[in-house]
């Protein structure tokens, strides 16, 4: 197959190529070739911090030896690198054990989908001066400090742009290669005189520099900041919690390790035994769509060179799918969803990219203002050490407001919210309109969920 | 790696156009990981990575630039670009001559992990792999890997230091999985020390693999964990993250200056219970997060944070060293040549008291005993934290009962520390990898046996 981006990648690939050219007798081979520009800025205090720019480069290869797998990387496209990366995979190979489902992809798989033809790279970006890059920066900071007069300091704020591309080839005549730009503001307020301290945080994402909105990253830091102002712990107690976009984001996120089809082979997925059944409320529908241009996850290709495409994961309640890469789909009789991610540094997993609830048909404060009281959160800690995808237990710190009469009451902060993945799939009462694709591999969206343990005073 | 006319000549270069202070700083670092799963060896992997990063600051600015190419062109190349990030435009300054620091290793590497055939690593896991199965039937999958690196570094600055460093990191990870009444539990354990292929000597592999698989089936058997607050016992080596999140983060200088620290200003105030002595110990041998020097030269030290609850000083990188007029405390690190280095934590760990742990525990009436907490988080600003509680055991008049689980321990740092009213006379460290502006480093913690007197527990049971 062709990759559609071939020519402006030539680099990449024609190095992916080489590599995969490197394939003895008996053996396969794979490159997977990736580069990254990447600039941060920092400010503090209204003078630049930090302003650092790099471009990194590396190759990962993979060789297979009778359904021996063996891996090396090199962070460097040095052909010197490069070569002692593929004798040591090769090296490697001989101590993996034989796995009859092993393997790259193959032709059949990449043609299971067409790639889809996505807007991801915008040169105009790479263009931006180092002086305006600073300057949004710096805009958002100040944007921030005077968005409201409480908000005495901002702990941190900065842009950031990567320009990311990669290549892969293998021995099978797999080709593909990808690229793609983004950038963000970021801005984190500090509200609050002296004895009391909250922080808020605000952020604008996009592919380039237009995309931006400056104001109304600062805005969200400082209502965030704010909101908070005199919270306190509020009574231990079983109570509904609204879920912000930000926080449903990263609860999908979880919901997706759990549909991941290498947990699920191997018994470490609270979904491994329930395809099929009814696993959630009737209004939820989820899916993983990395062929949306507008999530942030977009790419036409994963990491094993297969074109990607929407995987449909619960329909009305029920778990119909799970994502997966090549070796995963040939263990379970299945084919790739095109869900291979990887860097170079390793071989690929499997990972959703852009997760994304069906949305509700009732604006967020409609939501709100149908509840007689609930716990709104905007944000919560600790959700690696306190949530597991294995057993679905799920308990994290969290801060927001209380909601009553349809607004905002009194914030609340230094609370726990605890019940199970499966129970808060099961309480889900009601989604929201707004949905909007953020960073982080899924969509953001206001949920209701119907009940869950607050732990405080 | 880069011969000392090449340093001098990059150094010259970064500063031709003005600076206050440049460095480079180079690494190499080669690793070597295997995992094994469902009883079979997926994988043997290696890797390696090469480079060096300039650093030019300019009054408040820092600029950075790094390149994987050490060859005299890419050098120069980096340096120019972080003296132009830098907005260097001034005359040249003048560097002082490089002179070589003579730092001795912490530790003794005793076995160079290169040089243990590749067939070795790969029979551990297999010994790891049988001895969590052996553990119960209840058993279901297992998933072991070992990991190894050798990092070397060179450190050179405008100030004349030039220093280089040689870290050998092994470790090892168990993740066990229980099928039973309430579902799949799981248990991990990952040891790791700043040390070669005698970890394995010194940890048998079976004990890892033991110690994960019992920890999955006590969670088996496990009730949901209760909310509310209640006095909590951490078993020693068990609570060190806490300490970590809790206080350590708000004690590292940059955050302090950009008043995102509840200690900000505290110094020689009371801030813990008279109990509590936290060091942070970047020369402990042999502990996860050991070096001889940091990643700006700096020789690594003792340097106790809180002493019998006063707070005595923060942690220092070289930046906020300068701006404080003081020397820098060893804690400037950085997870590779691509990153800026910043403040950050070593070994940190709590002293030992006087109390036998027996009879602390004897001495809580009902209470949560915590034998193993996952990671954590903190605001620093506000000093709020969590952590997730691995496993854990209800204390019932004096006596260690039932199993709980899926709970998260949440509390406010400076109040936590002033509520520790019993310490062990008994001491242990936990190996991890401590996240700070996306950068990744190994950190150890470590504390006795001890009692916070009242926590908030979020659990699901009423």
């Amino acid at each position: 197959m062709s990759a559609s981006e071939a020519d402006d990648l030539s680099d990449l690939l024609e190095l992916a190529r080489r590599v995969a050219g490197e394939a003895r007798a008996g053996e396969h081979v794979e490159a997977y070739v990736a580069r990254s520009r990447e600039t941060e800025v920092k400010v503090f205090g209204g003078q630049v911090e930090s302003l650092s720019s790099a471009e990194t480069a590396g190759v990962g290869v993979r060789v297979l030896v009778d359904g021996r797998t063996g891996y090396a990387w090199a962070g460097t496209l040095d052909p010197k690198a490069v070569a002692e990366a593929v004798a040591e995979a090769r090296d490697n190979s001989g101590f993996g054990e034989p796995d009859p489902d092993a393997g790259l992809a193959t032709p059949e798989d990449v043609a299971t989908a067409g790639p889809a033809r996505l807007d991801l790279w915008r040169p105009e970006l790479l263009a931006v001066s180092a002086d305006d890059k600073v300057g949004f920066a710096l805009e958002v900071e100040a944007a921030t400090l005077g968005a409201d007069p409480r908000v005495r300091g901002v702990e941190s704020a900065d842009y950031t742009d990567f320009a990311l591309e990669a290549a892969v080839a293998s021995s099978l005549g797999v080709e593909a290669s990808s690229r793609r730009t983004g950038c963000s503001v970021y801005a984190s307020a500090l509200a609050g005189t002296e004895g009391e301290t909250q922080t808020g945080f605000g952020f604008s994402a996009g592919r380039t520099v237009d995309d931006l909105d400056v104001a109304a990253a600062a805005r969200d830091a400082a209502e965030r900041a704010t909101r908070l102002l005199g919270a306190r712990q509020s009574a231990s107690r079983r109570v509904p919690v609204v879920l912000d976009p930000l926080v449903t984001r990263s609860v999908l996120a979880l919901i997706g390790a759990a549909v991941n089809g290498e947990a699920v082979l191997k018994g470490r997925s609270m979904f491994a035994e329930r395809a099929g059944e009814s696993v959630a409320a009737p209004m939820v529908t989820l899916s993983d769509d990395p062929t949306c241009a507008d999530a942030f996850g977009a790419t036409p290709f994963d990491g094993e060179g297969v074109p990607t495409r929407r995987t449909a994961l619960i329909d009305s309640g029920r778990l119909v799918g799970f994502l997966h890469n090549v070796y995963t789909a040939r263990r379970s009789g299945t084919r790739t969803t095109g869900s291979a991610v990887r860097g170079y540094t390793a071989p690929p997993g499997v990972g959703a990219r852009a997760l994304s609830l069906v949305p509700g048909e009732r604006a967020p404060e409609a939501l709100l203002a149908a509840v007689p009281e609930a716990l709104y959160v905007q944000s919560v800690s600790g959700l690696h050490s306190g949530t597991d995808p294995v057993s679905g237990d799920f308990s994290v710190g969290a801060e927001g407001c209380m909601v009553r009469g349809g607004g905002f009451a009194e914030p609340v902060r230094e609370v726990t919210i605890a019940s199970t993945l499966p129970r808060m799939l099961l309480d889900m009462m009601e989604v929201a309109n707004d949905l909007t694709w953020l960073p982080g591999g899924a969509a953001g969206v206001t949920v209701l969920i119907g009940d869950m343990t607050m732990s405080g005073a | 790696m880069i011969d000392e006319a090449l340093v001098q000549q990059t150094l010259h270069r970064a500063l031709a156009h003005g600076g206050d202070f440049a460095e480079v700083f180079a690494e190499d670092r080669r690793s070597t990981t295997a995992t094994l799963d469902e009883g079979r060896v997926e994988e043997l992997g290696s890797g390696r990575l090469v480079g060096a990063g300039v650093r030019v600051v300019r009054g408040e600015t820092t600029g950075y630039a790094h390149t994987a190419d050490l060859s005299p062109t890419g050098l120069a190349e980096a340096a120019d670009a972080a003296a132009a990030a830098a907005r260097a435009d001034g005359g040249g300054v003048t560097i002082v001559p490089l002179t070589r620091r003579s730092v001795d290793p912490p530790h003794g590497v005793r076995v160079l992990p290169e040089t243990v055939a590749k067939a070795r690593k790969v029979e551990l896991l297999a010994r790891a792999d049988e001895a969590a199965r052996s553990e119960s039937g209840a058993i279901r999958q297992v998933t072991v890997s070992y990991a190894d690196a050798r990092r070397r570094i060179l450190v050179a600055s405008s100030d004349g230091v030039l220093a280089e460093d040689d870290q050998v990191r092994t470790r090892f990870f168990v993740n066990a999985v229980a099928a039973g009444d309430t579902g799949l539990q799981t248990g991990t354990e990952a040891p790791g020390r700043t040390v070669g292929f005698e970890l394995f000597d010194e940890i048998p592999p079976e004990a890892v693999a033991q110690t994960a698989a019992r920890r999955a089936l006590s969670k088996l058997s496990a009730r949901p964990a209760p909310s509310g607050k209640f006095p909590v016992v951490l078993e020693r080596g068990a609570g060190g993250v806490l300490f970590h999140e809790a206080c350590g983060h708000g004690l590292e200088s940059d955050l302090v200056g950009r008043d995102a620290s509840v200690f900000r200003g505290r110094i020689g105030a009371r801030v813990a219970s008279p109990l509590v002595t936290l060091v942070d110990d970047g020369a402990l041998a042999r502990d996860w997060g050991a070096a001889a020097i940091d990643d700006e030269g700096t020789p690594t030290g003792r340097n106790v944070l809180i002493e019998d609850g006063v707070l005595t000083d923060y942690m220092w990188d070289l930046l906020r060293a300068r701006k404080g007029g003081r020397a820098s405390s060893g804690n400037g690190r950085r997870e590779t040549y691509q990153h800026l280095p910043m403040v950050r934590m070593t070994n940190t760990y709590l002293l030992p008291g006087p109390e036998d742990p027996s009879e602390l525990i004897r001495q809580t009436h009902n209470g949560l005993y915590c034998v193993a907490l996952g990671g954590g988080q903190v605001n620093t600003a506000t000093g709020d934290f969590v952590f997730g509680i691995t496993e854990a055991y209800m204390i019932e008049s004096g006596e260690i009962t039932e199993p709980v689980r899926g709970a998260q321990l949440i509390g406010n740092g400076p109040e936590a520390l002033r509520a520790i009213d019993a310490v062990g006379s008994d001491f242990d460290t936990w190996a991890g990898t401590c996240g700070k502006d996306g950068q990744g480093v190994p950190v150890s913690a470590g504390q006795p046996t001890l009692r916070v007197a009242e926590l908030t527990v979020g659990g699901t049971a009423a």
